[in-house]
């Protein structure tokens, strides 16, 4: 049996975890899954229709909102009941977060965003994404269970049919386990949508110009029901905030559709988007190295396409 | 407040990545290669930095690696960190249990003018991206850990920390000591400035001998990605490619 860790964020569960369960049916028919809290009963059903057996739902009351290592807790009590021979996440910050805690609580190895898994115990072989992916290596992890997040978007989630029956069990929690929490949110119900939830990105960069450049991506975002995103360089000049940005050292995405307004594509942005499905570049420069990842492109200014884009996307709704 | 900032050296390659004969390794004997730190890496020391301004107490910055890993610890100390330790190898890769416990090390050592307060590193490693040393770290220690950092004030020795979840951000207190690791954007690293150099070369750092255990996490090869060689499809010259790409947007059905 493998024991998947699905993440939900008060119970909208996050769907790369529906590619950790592809990914583990793939090395064993029996997946368990562990959803920490009981608003987390809103993804049973969706966990079920991609193959899972059972779904343990962890609750109490530390429970309600995510705490790191009371899920890792939660993890490690049915690694010591039930036996897997593997846990897997999906290598989002909160899957690698949890299966750091469980690695570090049962002194085993942990690998990290890993695209393909082959369990042999004691030695497990991996290989896994360096570099935001532009090195590939082949490990060994030398332990009896595998612990090791599979990177967000190397499969893709299929349907597979699965009891998905629930078992809930209440943890047992020392206060250092919840004493890291969520204790507050800030920005709630923000207009828009995630970057790493929306299927469409609009992403401006240096040849955006400065901050008023980016209103036209703002509109085009909203008119394609998606988000705003930006390179580094952009977050680095105050035109746009952080949280925005798209890289290996931003947000990691792969929605159906990023459009890449004035970004030349350097190597840490491409780690963080290359895998969207369709890429379209608006760049002067048609050499420039994000032409080599797009699939589509208009070679021209961003300052007078862009409000034509606008416009034309607009009268095509209407 | 005593603060250590854990950071690695890495490589910086002005072009495409070439690997070693063997595979084993990035090769770093290139005319365009060099050096350089993550840029949470850089991000954790400026806000050690900032925190001793405002607080008083110390900053160390703590590094494992070859005899050259110096270059990014006087880097460091450059912009305002006081001293460094180098935990000396002989260049071979160490795992992130090897790494963690020889950190843990050093920080249970503390300064010489007390014991650590806070450990401050980068959410992940800039070349590996293991994700865990900071959280192995912790609980080696016995102290809280909060991981991917993007906005980070103390007040009487409780951090705040703020963490992105989707278009919101998380809120996060812990008691200090503890362990924070932050991502690139929790605050603008500042630039070195002469003076700041010159006194770089003053400070201490401590040399200590690494000795690498057996990997548990163990490298067998490398392997550089084929770049998909794409030619993006041109749908036009200036305004002329908007209506093709309208006609793009429908056909995978955006709108």
């Amino acid at each position: 049996m493998i024991l998947v860790i699905a993440d939900h964020d008060r119970g909208v569960l996050d769907t790369t975890s529906l590619q950790a369960v592809t990914a583990a049916k793939a090395l064993d028919p029996q997946v368990d899954v562990l959803v920490v809290g009981d608003a987390g009963r809103a993804a049973v059903a969706d966990l079920a229709a991609h193959g899972a057996s059972t779904v343990h739902l962890a609750v109490g009351d530390a429970l309600s909102d995510y705490a790191p290592q009371a899920s890792a807790r939660a993890a490690v009590e049915l690694v010591q009941r039930l036996s897997p021979a593997a846990v897997l996440a999906t290598g989002t910050p909160r899957g690698n977060e949890v299966l750091a805690h469980v690695a570090a609580i049962l002194d085993v190895p942990f690998a990290a965003e890993c695209v393909e898994l082959s369990l042999s115990a004691p030695d497990h072989s991996i290989v896994r994404n360096r570099w935001g992916g532009s090195i590939l290596e082949d490990a060994v992890v030398h332990s009896d269970l595998l612990v090791a997040s599979f990177t967000a978007h190397a499969v893709r989630a299929e349907p597979a049919e699965g009891a998905g029956t629930v078992e809930e069990f209440t943890p047992a929690l020392s206060p250092a386990d919840t004493a890291v929490r969520v204790v507050d949110r800030a920005g709630e119900g923000a207009a828009g949508v995630g970057l790493a939830e929306a299927r469409v990105i609009v992403s401006g960069g240096r040849g955006v110009g400065g901050p008023e450049g980016f209103e036209p991506i703002d509109e085009l975002a909203e008119l394609l029901d998606g988000a705003v995103g930006c390179s580094r360089v952009v977050t680095s000049n105050g035109w746009r905030p952080h949280n925005e940005q798209v890289g290996q050292t931003g947000t990691k995405v792969a929605p159906d559709l990023y459009i890449a307004c004035g970004i030349s594509g350097a190597t840490q942005h491409i780690a963080g988007m290359r895998t969207s499905k369709t890429i379209v570049a608006i760049n002067t420069d048609k050499d420039a190295p994000i032409m080599g990842y797009a699939h589509y492109a208009i070679v021209g200014d961003v300052n007078t396409i862009l409000p034509a884009l606008v416009a034309a996307t607009r009268a095509a709704k209407e | 407040m005593h603060i250590a900032v854990c950071v690695k050296r890495i490589p910086l390659s002005g072009g495409r990545w070439v690997l070693t004969a063997d595979s084993s390794e990035i090769d770093t004997s290139g005319p365009s290669m060099g050096f350089t730190l993550s840029p949470h890496e850089e991000c954790a020391a400026e806000a050690a930095v900032q925190l001793v301004e405002q607080n008083g107490g110390s900053s160390t910055v703590l590094t494992i690696g070859t005899s050259d890993s110096e270059e990014q610890v006087r880097s460091l100390l450059a912009v305002g960190i006081d001293r460094g330790v180098l935990i000396e190898t002989d260049g071979q890769e160490w795992d992130p249990q090897a790494t963690s416990s020889a950190l843990v090390a050093q920080l249970r050592a503390g300064t010489p003018e007390g014991a650590y307060d806070l450990v401050i590193c980068g959410t992940e490693a800039g070349d590996t991206a293991d994700y865990q040393v900071p959280v192995r770290i912790a609980h080696a220690l016995g102290w809280p850990v909060v991981t991917n950092v993007k906005g980070l004030t103390i007040t009487d020795g409780v951090a705040r920390c703020e963490r992105a979840v989707g278009s919101a951000r998380e809120v996060y207190e812990v008691t200090l000591p503890a362990v924070i690791s932050v991502k690139d954007g929790v605050n603008i690293p500042r630039y070195p400035s002469v003076p700041g150099r010159i006194k770089a070369r003053k400070k201490p750092v401590d040399v200590v001998a690494g000795e690498r255990p057996a990997p548990r996490l163990e490298k067998v090869r490398l392997e550089l990605v084929a770049e998909e060689q794409r030619s993006a499809e041109v749908l036009g010259e200036g305004v002329a490619g908007v209506a093709p790409l309208v006609e793009v947007f429908k056909k995978i059905g955006v709108i």
